[in-house]
């Protein structure tokens, strides 16, 4: 007997596979074959790539490419939930690839181990239809978002600090871009990263779950995408919050007028060139070895941990005073001006202005100890924990 | 007219942990400068040297971004959420 309706597309054992999709009206068979010719360039396979890359994997999407060019760290592993413990050390990608395609056999994966660049980024984009960034720096996301409007591509959106995440869709075609919202990166420094200020794993999980969805919605066609909302979503009060974006007319990539008509140093653009505007004031700074060498002799050196409460907890170097950079400017009385002071936080951002406020509040013996409490443990007290 | 201020996590290392702050003001400028008066590390961050704020920061007053209303010289009514969205890299 002839069957009647045989699927040019999908095997039997995919039609199993994808049966919670198929008998969804929103999705079936039509919807399933979209997915199965889409192409998703996932940029960052790290807390917002591993369940972007899991559930689009799961999902039958059938072109995956992953950019990315880290080894797998064990801080990663409270977020990072495409890795195991025992991948600690090895490259992502070839992690990544191992995972995705034991989730889904069906589907073609596609590794990139390279820092996407000016250079690669047009030629990288070109063979996707949509772009998913999942970065977690600056410079990153510029790029992503102007290689996407000049190529006339969407950019599924999503960041995380700690329990808040942003999320939205970017398509410059037919709405704003990253650059209408933010036209300009902060200043190295002026916000923290994750690294920094820490995140909770499960938000990048909620946050690349929603970037997900809606690649997936727009590869079917359904729905109503997130295009012109910033979702705000806050996980300690699980509180969401939708704001309006709007395209800038003015914009300096997707404007009436764009000022950018090609990819850009966004190094440079992010003020993190080397050798550009980073040159260092020696007397400022002191290295852990330094430091060390200064202590031994018996020195007075007043110093000064600027970090949290909870990093204090973690460990500290001894002899010193916690000062959490946020209280400092009411606490100068607790200073002496007379006695040099070297100031710490983690790895030295935080602990620089800290110095510089300290300087021109007439500390003038103040000195930022380059690298943190990081490169002290690393360097000279091992016993230290890093984090 | 008081106005509820929320403050986002990358910033609330500048407001001795504050969220949420009531403050009195005509308009989106004088709140934000009353903020950033009662929190001087917060000023670097809101305005550039020029007294604008920063581009890597948005404001909104309920769901809209001020400046498609009337940028710094927004009226705020009482009762307003005046929400303070700066850019945030990390994923």
């Amino acid at each position: 007997m002839k069957s009647s309706i045989a699927s040019q597309t999908f095997s039997h054992e995919e039609i199993r596979r994808y049966s919670r999709h198929l008998i969804m009206p929103e999705v079936g068979m039509a919807g399933q074959e979209r997915l199965k010719e889409a192409r998703v360039l996932l940029i960052g396979a790290g807390g917002l790539g591993s369940p972007l890359g899991l559930y689009l994997a799961a999902a039958g999407v059938g072109n995956l490419g992953l950019v990315d060019f880290d080894v797998v760290d064990e801080s990663n592993l409270q977020r990072q939930v495409l890795y195991s413990t025992h991948d600690v050390g090895r490259s992502k990608l070839e992690a990544a690839k191992e995972r995705l395609l034991g989730v889904n056999p069906h589907i073609d994966i596609r590794t990139y181990e390279t820092r996407l660049a000016s250079a690669n980024a047009l030629e990288l984009f070109e063979d996707y239809d949509i772009i998913v960034d999942g970065t977690d720096n600056f410079p990153t996301r510029y790029l992503v978002n102007d290689a996407c409007v000049l190529l006339g591509k969407p950019n599924v959106y999503g960041s995380i600090f700690r329990f808040d995440g942003q999320v939205t869709l970017f398509d410059a075609r037919t709405g704003p871009c990253y650059r209408c919202l933010y036209p300009t990166p902060p200043p190295p420094g002026l916000v923290p990263s994750c690294a920094e200020g820490g995140v909770l794993g499960v938000l990048a999980g909620l946050v690349g779950t929603i970037q997900a969805i809606e690649a997936i919605k727009l590869i079917v066609g359904i729905g109503e995408s997130l295009q012109g909302r910033l979702l705000l979503i806050d996980g300690l009060r699980m509180q969401f919050q939708e704001l309006r974006l709007r395209k800038d007319p003015n914009c300096p990539v997707c404007g009436k007028k764009p000022s950018i008509t090609q990819l850009i140093d966004y190094e440079e653009f992010c003020g993190l060139a080397p050798n550009k505007n980073t040159i260092r004031d020696q007397t400022w700074e002191i290295t852990p070895f330094q430091l060390k060498e200064r202590l031994n002799s018996g020195e007075r050196i007043q110093l000064l941990d600027v970090r949290e409460p909870q990093e204090w907890e973690i460990c500290r170097i001894d002899g010193a005073t916690l000062i959490p950079l946020g209280d400092l400017p009411s606490h100068l009385q607790k200073l002496d001006s007379t006695t040099p002071i070297v100031v710490y936080c983690k790895v030295g951002v935080r602990s620089g202005q800290a110095a510089k406020l300290l300087q021109a509040a007439g500390f003038s013996k103040t000195q930022n100890l380059i690298g943190g409490i990081d490169a002290w443990a690393t360097e000279i007290d091992p016993t230290l924990p890093t984090y | 007219m008081p106005s509820t201020l929320l403050i986002p996590a990358p910033l609330r290392l500048y407001t001795g942990g504050h969220e949420k702050l009531t403050l009195s003001g005509e308009t989106v400028g004088e709140l934000l400068q009353k903020l950033a008066t009662q929190f001087p590390l917060l000023r670097t961050h809101l305005f550039d040297e020029r007294g604008e704020i920063r581009s890597f920061i948005n404001v909104y007053l309920n769901q809209e971004d001020i400046r498609y209303l009337n940028r710094q010289q927004t009226l705020v009514e009482e009762g307003d959420q005046i929400r303070i969205v700066p850019s945030v890299a990390g994923g």
